[in-house]
């Protein structure tokens, strides 16, 4: 299961302005890989593991978390 | 919750087989997946009803259907790039999810002006101020001057507006008539140009998410 994200700062101000440390997918590559990254995380899979990248842009992209959380939350209902 | 994957999922495979068939077996697929994308649609914006509260009842339907409309051409354009590697439902989900997240945010912040960049500034002291932790204070305090002296106009304006003002970035790129992606590409850019100008002046934020890691 993927971590919460932006647990990586503490000041939410610097999570925002400063972004994601690490290498990260672009907001097309991560449409692109959303669905197969929700469903390893449902299935508690290493998500983070299988599509490296995914993570640091979703604690980047305040959108693209959106459509990530709905798609979460709409699989696990 | 089921704690495995399952890879054979007859039921959407049926239905993009019919899908790709044709006459009256694919006009009915495609009223099923309209009926889908119309659902997940609808689970959005039940999702951001908060942020649109002038928003009435057919208002809500209409945007459901525009969203669950154009999520259904992307999909059925797109129909080739499904490779199976997860559930069809979900794959034709997010189309819907993605339109219908867009839309309600763009409608959220009609008629508003973006925030000029006085107000980011403004948010940056007191942010300053709240901060408890003393090498937080000095990065923030930092953060105006490497705006202004590191970034492009166009990353500054990006990064102002949504890190810190907060705006949408699907409400910008329609502003600016671009797109998320490319707005997205400024930002990341922008981010990276900060952090090596925070750190030219010895500020090291990796050293910052290290201690809170700790």
């Amino acid at each position: 299961m993927s971590r919460d994200r932006n647990d990586s700062k503490s000041d939410p101000v610097l999570a925002r302005a400063l972004g994601p440390a690490g290498p990260e997918v672009s907001c097309e590559q991560c449409f692109e890989l959303l669905d197969r990254y929700v469903e390893l995380e449902i299935a508690r899979a290493e998500a983070d593991t299988a599509l490296p990248g995914m993570r640091a842009h979703l604690e980047g992209c305040p959108a693209c978390a959106e459509d990530h959380d709905s798609l979460l939350a709409m699989m696990r209902e | 919750m089921a704690p495995t994957l399952v890879l054979t999922r007859p039921e959407s495979s049926t239905l993009l087989e019919r899908l790709r068939a044709d006459g009256a077996e694919r006009e009915a697929a495609v009223a099923e997946l309209h009926e889908l994308l119309l659902k997940a649609a609808r689970f959005e914006l039940r999702r951001r009803q908060a942020t649109v509260p002038h928003l009435r009842g057919d208002d809500y339907d209409d945007l459901a259907h525009q969203a669950a409309d154009d999520a259904l051409v992307a999909v059925l354009g797109k129909l080739d790039d499904f490779r199976g590697e997860s559930r069809f439902t979900t794959w034709a989900y997010k189309f819907a999810l993605f339109e219908a997240g867009v839309k309600v945010r763009r409608r959220a912040w009609q008629g508003r002006e973006v925030p000029l960049e006085e107000e980011a500034w403004s948010r940056l002291a007191t942010a300053a101020e709240d901060s408890g932790q003393a090498e937080a204070k000095q990065v923030i305090e930092a953060l105006p001057e490497a705006i202004a002296t590191a970034l492009s106009e166009r990353q500054r304006e990006v990064l102002v507006a949504v890190a810190l003002n907060d705006v949408p970035i699907d409400v910008l790129a329609e502003r600016l008539q671009t797109t998320r992606g490319a707005l997205y590409k400024s930002l990341h850019d922008a981010r990276r140009k900060l952090r090596a100008a925070l750190a030219a002046q010895g500020l090291s934020v990796s050293e910052l998410e290290g201690e809170v890691n700790r």
